[in-house]
């Protein structure tokens, strides 16, 4: 168990990908083999998922402090450069890193229907999942964007290769605005790595948790001027991610032609990389600079949650919906986050992971009846509810999850985030707020459009959810249901590391 | 003190290996029967390899000036022959290979292109501007030759004459700067003329004379404005020629260029490695520009080809630009990113061309359109071309992002910030191009579903080409170091 204790992160990063060297390996046409192999890779770091949440110590809090890291690795990669192979996790991560496993163990499986080219599906989704893991695990900032750009590839062939009649256009479209935003961040990165110096070699660095201690910072580094520009170059690049309006147009071609199990690694795990960006980059190496970037935060989530809800209410196709609707979920994150609060700052957090389970669900029943009515349009059915029973049911556990009710983990992180923001930005919070009642009515609105009503003829003999598709969800279902219940165990996992992050923040001067 | 001719003559082995084998490659012209046998390649491989190991073997230690001063022997002049010898052995191979030069008569072809071989030895080595002049046009005229090589093919013979043309008007407006600064400075040694120009202060002549030299070496490494016989070049030559050009005579150029410019215009600090300048031009913004508007029209202008070939001098205009990134700045970090740099873009280049040949052995075809579907129709060169353009793109983990990465530093560092927000956008945009042609290859479906067979040999080579590509992505340390032990030039 020593090398499994020690090396746990380097482990769910890489076994996906040397699942996927093997499936590369494999000769044509052993379909089976491929996704018992792939489901192999993916599953495995769910239960290393499960032992980081057991093991972590919530009390240590992280953030900006080398040793109050946990489960980290740490040696030399580049010396001439001083790049490490840096890995660590903290109460910002590992919730994210559990979200990460868990989705794309369950998105393999949702993949079980894929037909074309299977061997090369899931050798790419591996990919993909090392470049996830790795975004979420890694604190050298060289390897942070080494992952995040390895995303990249595969994200653009999943779409490319298997999604819907406009998968070319909206392909290329998420490939250049994500690496427009990614080549901001390695300005930015390139900027610190020369204006710092490390106080243990006195050389330059690429340790993020190093940029973070603002005594590194050299004179031009200094420039409050100089500060915001970096800052917003960063911000831009997390934007896109995010994204933030009006970085978001990529976010409704993307998802709506990805096939559904990219759907849902995109809107459960990618968009919380630029949250998770800020989080963990931005706000600690900028304190100051993002102080002062309170309200123009405020003011973009809330137009995310308010436009990305009256986005969702006007579309016909039922992907779309859910698209824009994580836009405007989105937006709850970063209004929490703007807050500079404790609660705020853990609801923004809360909000991601539950917004990941959520949305995932979301994505797979969208899936679900389009695998077999082969069209998404939300007036092209009707009394669904009457011949799909065990599919109402699951629906009308993720919209009403989706739209806040008590008693679902998407209430509590939203509450947090309003109670979070309500002292210091009150006026902001009113108008997201109101942003709810938008989202519930979209969500409302297309539940009775498609499950309630006369039957529509040509569905009534509309095949009923398989089991594979049930065992992808409920587990998804469960948690957001437990959480939204009794959301402890999660929130401990992010306590102590927020708290502190947001003390960063506030005690700069 | 320069070493005299006789003592310098156990310094000039790879040379005498290439001279050698090509009187060898004439002897067997003559003789030879059979013109399309593959006699003379594997001839020109076993000299060039002998070349590429004498260098090797070649203690370069401080640099010594060899013939009264008209060559050095320096880690940088090294490093240039490794390189270029390295890039003409695989274009040997890519031209066993290639389709479009079977039935031709082959030792004339290896005796052109060693002769350019000798030439960039030659331009990467020479301190004096006669020598350098003639250096330069031994790598021009044979380069005239071979892009004309395909006889009775239109399009070759005007890429002849273009180059032919813009070459001697290029190699003119040179010579006329080097008469300039002989006639300043008295002397032809441009260490000397360097000594000489700190002194004096004709500051407009000898801008002049920079400018003017620039043109020169700016016809070589096809930066804009003095690119435009570059595509046509590229999409009529042959395109293991092209693809020759591309890599071997541009790393030469700037070899060339580096030398002439901080041996002329800037003078080694006391400091170990930094460099002032040390005359009347401020070529940072100069080149800064030069470099700017290189990346940008390189770019922009790929973005409508549709030919594969064409769409590919483009993008080597573009990288031309990226590297002069590293020149601007007169610090060794920037010389040492411009090195790696070609090492990589050796790789990553070649290799895309090499795909190209390998296509168009099997589809007679350059047009981006027909290769539709090559994803299923011949999986491993459309994965190694896909490698080798996302390379190109600079995406990690693909070796072309640590390059660029040490050329984006070198700006930062030095506050040149514009130049390095330009030259970002500019990887932005030449993703739309190179993912054009992944797209064509991966997401369209095939207009013949035959499949195009890659025979084991080529396969072979092009995984020499890929590995390295995705090796010095991840982990590139030592090719690093090299690079930073070649930035030692001898001024004397």
């Amino acid at each position: 168990m020593g090398f499994i204790d020690s090396h746990i992160l380097s482990l769910m990063t890489f076994l996906p990908l040397a699942g996927g060297a093997i499936i590369l390996c494999l000769p044509k046409g052993n379909d089976n083999l491929v996704k018992t192999i792939a489901a192999v890779a993916s599953f495995l770091p769910v239960p290393l998922a499960i032992k980081l949440w057991v093991a972590f110590d919530p009390t240590v809090a992280g953030v900006n402090v080398a040793n109050q890291f946990q489960f980290v690795e740490r040696f030399s990669w580049i010396p001439s450069i001083n790049v490490e192979y840096f890995m660590g996790a903290d109460g910002i991560s590992v919730p994210m890193l559990i979200l990460t496993a868990i989705v794309s163990f369950l998105a393999v499986i949702g993949s079980w229907g894929i037909e074309k080219q299977i061997k090369g599906y899931m050798a790419l989704f591996l990919l993909l999942e090392t470049g996830m893991m790795g975004v979420f695990a890694s604190l050298d900032f060289f390897l942070f964007y080494v992952f995040w750009e390895v995303m990249l590839l595969p994200m653009y062939f999943l779409i490319g290769i298997w999604g819907g009649p406009r998968r070319e256009y909206a392909a290329i479209k998420f490939f250049l605005y994500t690496l427009l935003g990614s080549v901001l961040m390695l300005l930015v990165i390139l900027a610190l790595y020369f204006n710092t110096t490390n106080p243990e070699t006195g050389g330059h660095t690429f340790n993020m948790l190093h940029y973070m201690q603002q005594s590194t910072h050299n004179g031009w580094l200094k420039g409050f001027d100089v500060r915001i520009l970096l800052f917003i170059g960063l911000f831009i690049g997390f934007a896109i991610k995010v994204p933030l309006f009006p970085f978001h147009t990529w976010l409704p071609d993307a998802h709506v032609e990805a096939p559904t199990a990219i759907s849902v690694i995109l809107a459960g795990i990618l968009l919380k990389m630029g949250t998770y960006g800020l989080m963990r980059i931005s706000f600690p190496i900028f304190p100051d600079v993002t102080k002062w970037f309170v309200i123009p935060m405020a003011v973009l989530g809330v137009i995310n949650i308010v436009y990305g809800a009256l986005c969702a209410m006007a579309q016909s196709d039922l992907k779309k919906l859910v698209a824009y609707s994580s836009v405007s979920h989105m937006g709850f994150c970063l209004l929490g986050m703007a807050a500079l609060t404790p609660a705020g700052m853990i609801g923004a957090s809360f909000q991601m992971f539950s917004h990941g389970m959520i949305t995932s669900m979301l994505f797979f029943l969208v899936g679900v009846v389009y695998d077999r009515a082969h069209h998404r349009d939300i007036d092209g059915f009707g009394g669904l509810g009457a011949v799909v029973p065990v599919y109402t049911f699951f629906v009308s556990v993720a919209f009403f999850a989706s739209l806040g009710l008590p008693g679902f983990s998407g209430f509590v992180a939203e509450a947090m985030v309003f109670i979070g923001s309500f002292g210091v930005l009150k006026n902001f919070v009113i108008i997201g707020a109101s942003g709810i009642i938008i989202v519930a009515a979209f969500h409302l609105w297309a539940l009775q459009r498609v499950f309630l009503g006369p039957l529509n003829p040509k569905y009534a003999q509309l095949e009923e959810i398989n089991a594979r598709e049930i065992f992808c969800l409920t587990p998804l279902a469960l948690m957001t249901l437990i959480l939204g219940v009794y959301p402890m165990p999660v929130l401990n996992l992010m306590n102590t590391s927020l708290i502190k992050l947001v003390d960063i923040v506030k005690t700069v001067i | 003190m320069p070493l005299g001719n006789l003592a310098s003559v156990n310094f000039f082995l790879p040379e005498f290996a290439v001279t050698a084998t090509i009187l060898l490659l004439v002897v067997v012209h003559v003789a030879g029967k059979n013109r399309q046998s593959s006699a003379p390649a594997i001839l020109s491989l076993a000299g060039v390899g002998a070349a590429l190991l004498l260098t090797a073997i070649q203690p370069a230690g401080p640099g010594k000036p060899l013939f009264e001063g008209m060559v050095a022997l320096d880690g940088f002049a090294v490093f240039f022959k490794a390189l270029t010898a390295l890039a003409t052995i695989v274009v040997i191979f890519m031209s066993m290979d290639c389709a479009e030069l079977a039935g031709r008569s082959q030792a004339e072809y290896y005796i052109f292109l060693l002769s350019v071989l000798l030439g960039m030895f030659l331009l990467a080595a020479s301190t004096d501007i006669v020598m350098l002049y003639l250096s330069l046009e031994l790598v021009s005229i044979p380069s005239y030759l071979l892009a004309g090589y395909l006889k009775g093919k239109e399009s070759s013979i005007e890429a002849s004459m273009k180059y032919v043309v813009y070459g001697a008007t290029a190699s003119g407006v040179m010579i006329y700067g080097f008469s300039l600064l002989f006639g300043l400075t008295g002397t032809t040694q441009i260490g000397e003329i360097g000594r000489a120009l700190a002194l004096g202060k004709a500051t407009l002549p000898v801008f002049l004379a920079a400018v003017m030299v620039t043109v020169g070496f700016g016809f070589k490494i096809a930066a804009v404005p003095f690119h435009m016989w570059s595509p046509d070049v590229y999409e009529g030559a042959p395109t293991p020629v092209t693809a020759f050009l591309s890599v071997g005579p541009k790393a030469a150029g700037f070899a060339v260029l580096v030398r002439f410019f901080y041996t002329v215009f800037a003078s080694p600090d006391g400091a170990e490695g930094a460099w002032r300048i040390s005359s009347a031009v401020d070529w940072t913004l100069l080149f800064a520009v030069l470099s700017a508007v290189t990346m940008t029209v390189g770019n922009l202008v790929a973005i409508n080809q549709k030919n594969v070939k064409r769409l590919l001098a483009y993008s080597s205009i573009a990288h031309a630009g990226y590297m002069l990134m590293g020149f601007v700045l007169l610090t060794p970090a920037g010389l040492k990113a411009i090195l790696f740099y070609l090492v990589v873009y050796l790789f990553m280049n070649l290799g895309a061309f090499y795909v190209v040949i390998l296509v168009a052995n099997g589809t007679r075809s350059e047009d981006i359109a027909d290769y539709s579907g090559l994803g299923s129709r011949a999986p491993f060169a459309a994965v190694s071309l896909a490698i080798f353009l996302f390379a190109l793109t600079g995406i990690p983990p693909f070796s072309g992002f640590i390059g660029k990465v040490y050329l984006f530093a070198e700006v930062i560092d030095r506050g040149v910030y514009w130049l390095a927000l330009v030259a970002a956008i500019n990887s932005v945009v030449s993703l739309y191009y190179y993912a054009r042609i992944v797209k064509v290859m991966f997401l369209e479906d095939p207009k013949e579903s035959a499949e195009l067979s890659v025979p084991a040999f080529p396969r072979a080579l092009l995984c020499l080409l890929v590995i390295p590509t995705l090796v010095l992505g991840v982990y590139w340390e030592p090719v690093i170091r090299v690079a930073a032990n070649s930035v030692k030039l001898l001024v004397f």
